[in-house]
């Protein structure tokens, strides 16, 4: 039929009595990177913690609309134990838990159920590798996650969340903690990590989303001015606020 | 007009005395604040030097091994062994966080993470009440409704190191519950998303991520608690049955540390007697020093 891994039709998002999001209407493609930019307070961020439901977290939100991966409902027909397995999530800020590395990656498999050591060491290895960190933390895998630099903790939060082996990968403007050579290194995993994965990423950077995205879609004021392909959206964009917002009139 | 009368005082000299004046003022608030700063220090100096000043030559004239290692306590022939006294104390602190802890925590984790807050707002309350009754209240409690409890399931009179270990359960459970809460709530919003995102559950991100991360806290708590079970002497006296003999069963009867320095100090004759009780002061100061010691070495390692 079609390739698209997530649909969103008619999301309404509120918390309390502020809508945060109205009306998005969106098609994820299935091994491609999405790209969603806007201004900060746009709902970017918020939308995309609706497609793992993390916004469960925060009391008092309500959704309208639905959000299916392949096909079914997320917030009606899968468990959202096993949704968040198959959808795994970056954050802005490198969040590793204060344990070793290995143990960080080893985290979720064990939470799923596994405990055969040799089965997590296999895991552990090529989800590292799939990150591209296990040559810098291969001899220390027993050191504490925290001793690690920025780049490397975002690195590994990606290893950490590859080892529960997701369909889709969300990243919450990962490198906006991180120096531009770190930054470097995530994009072109990034680059690396679409032949497996379905990737949406917030990034306030636009170049950021010019360089390493297939589709975008522009936010603003809790709706989507526009979505499409990356390069249309960067050389002949529709809408004259896409077209403000990238020539950075605002934002 | 106080921002001329600022400007004035580099320019004009009637002002100069005025400034002259608050400075004095300052520096006089600022010494009463130090002398009261210092109270706390005298007192825990002379305090300490009077219990060492008694205590010190009972130990050195009974023997230091005789004294804490000998279970003879027999004040007349001047046989004073306070062996059963460090066992009791022992037993009855360990008995209670063995109770008290696991109840504190699951409690902690209860208020910090699980309850509604409407829930909330009837449990925090009642912990704080906890911490408020009088130590000689919850001795009565254990005298009137858990000794008679034990007695009818047990036998044996019903007071001794269980009563004991019961109501130091109790006594302990707001230290507990109330420093671990804030250690968990201190626990990075971020380590619990990263958990959840990944699709661990509620409980599993409790036990396996947020629990660890807030040990050093949760340490804190349980060296409080045994300070606070190890220097309890009212409630202990009422129930613990107080007599002097190694327990070999939870339903012995038992006389703790502090419950022997309060009981024998209204009767001791002065002397070796009377100095001997400053003496159980002095190996009771050194439990407390060493769980101090112990917690600042866990409190400076949060800092890491």
């Amino acid at each position: 039929m079609n390739n698209f891994k997530i649909s969103v039709k008619d999301l309404d998002l509120f918390y309390g009595d502020f809508q945060a999001l109205k009306g998005i209407n969106l098609d994820i493609e299935e091994r491609k990177i999405t790209a969603l930019i806007g201004p900060s307070g746009c709902g970017k961020s918020t939308f995309l913690k609706t497609l793992n439901r993390m916004n469960d977290l925060i009391e008092g939100v309500k959704i309208n609309g639905n959000v299916k991966l392949d096909g079914l409902d997320i917030y009606k027909n899968i468990d959202v134990i096993k949704l968040r397995k198959r959808v795994g999530m970056v954050f802005q800020k490198p969040n590793p838990f204060p344990m070793s590395i290995y143990d960080n990656v080893a985290y979720g498999p064990r939470a799923h159920g596994v405990k055969q050591k040799s089965v997590l060491d296999e895991i552990v290895e090529k989800s590292l590798r799939s990150a591209a960190i296990w040559d810098e933390v291969k001899d220390r895998l027993k050191k504490n996650a925290l001793g690690l630099s920025g780049g490397q903790q975002q690195r590994l939060c990606i290893a950490r969340a590859l080892a529960v082996e997701p369909e889709v990968l969300l990243m919450d403007e990962p490198t906006s903690a991180l120096d531009p050579i770190a930054t470097g290194k995530i994009e072109e995993l990034t680059e690396e990590l679409k032949r497996d994965y379905t990737i949406v990423i917030v990034t306030h950077s636009m170049q950021q989303a010019g360089r390493i995205s297939d589709n975008t879609a522009f936010f603003l004021l809790g709706e989507m001015i526009e979505f499409g392909e990356t390069k249309t959206i960067f050389s002949t964009p529709e809408d004259k606020r896409t077209e403000d917002y990238i020539t950075g009139r605002f934002g | 007009m106080e921002a001329t009368e600022l400007n004035n005082e580099y320019e004009s000299r009637p002002n100069m005395s005025k400034s002259k004046w608050t400075e004095i003022w300052e520096k006089i608030v600022e010494i009463i604040f130090f002398l009261s700063a210092c109270m706390a220090i005298v007192s825990i100096a002379i305090i300490t030097f009077f219990i060492f000043i008694k205590g010190v030559p009972a130990i050195a004239e009974i023997g230091l091994f005789d004294f804490i290692f000998k279970t003879d306590w027999y004040p007349e022939a001047e046989i004073l062994g306070i062996g059963a006294m460090i066992v009791a104390s022992i037993y009855a602190t360990l008995g209670s966080i063995i109770i008290g802890v696991p109840i504190g925590l699951l409690t902690a984790v209860f208020i910090a993470e699980l309850a509604p807050d409407w829930m909330i707002k009837i449990i925090k309350p009642a912990v704080e009440l906890l911490a408020g009754i009088p130590s000689v209240v919850y001795g009565f409690f254990g005298l009137v409704i858990i000794v008679p409890i034990i007695d009818r399931t047990f036998g044996g009179g019903g007071n001794g190191l269980l009563a004991a270990i019961i109501i130091l359960s109790f006594m302990i459970l707001p230290t507990i519950i109330n420093i671990s809460v804030t250690a968990l709530k201190a626990v990075p919003r971020e380590y619990k998303e990263g958990s959840l995102a990944m699709g661990a559950s509620h409980i599993q991100t409790i036990f396996k991520v947020m629990i660890p991360a807030a040990k050093s806290g949760i340490f804190a708590a349980i060296i409080l608690g045994i300070g606070r079970a190890i220097g309890e002497t009212m409630a202990v006296i009422l129930v613990a049955g107080n007599s002097i003999q190694i327990p070999f069963s939870i339903l012995d009867r038992v006389r703790p540390m502090t419950a022997h320095i309060a009981l024998e100090m209204s009767y001791a004759a002065p002397g070796l007697h009377e100095n001997s009780l400053f003496a159980t002061g002095v190996i009771l100061f050194i439990f407390i020093m060493i769980l101090n010691i112990v917690l600042n070495f866990i409190t400076s390692k949060v800092g890491e």
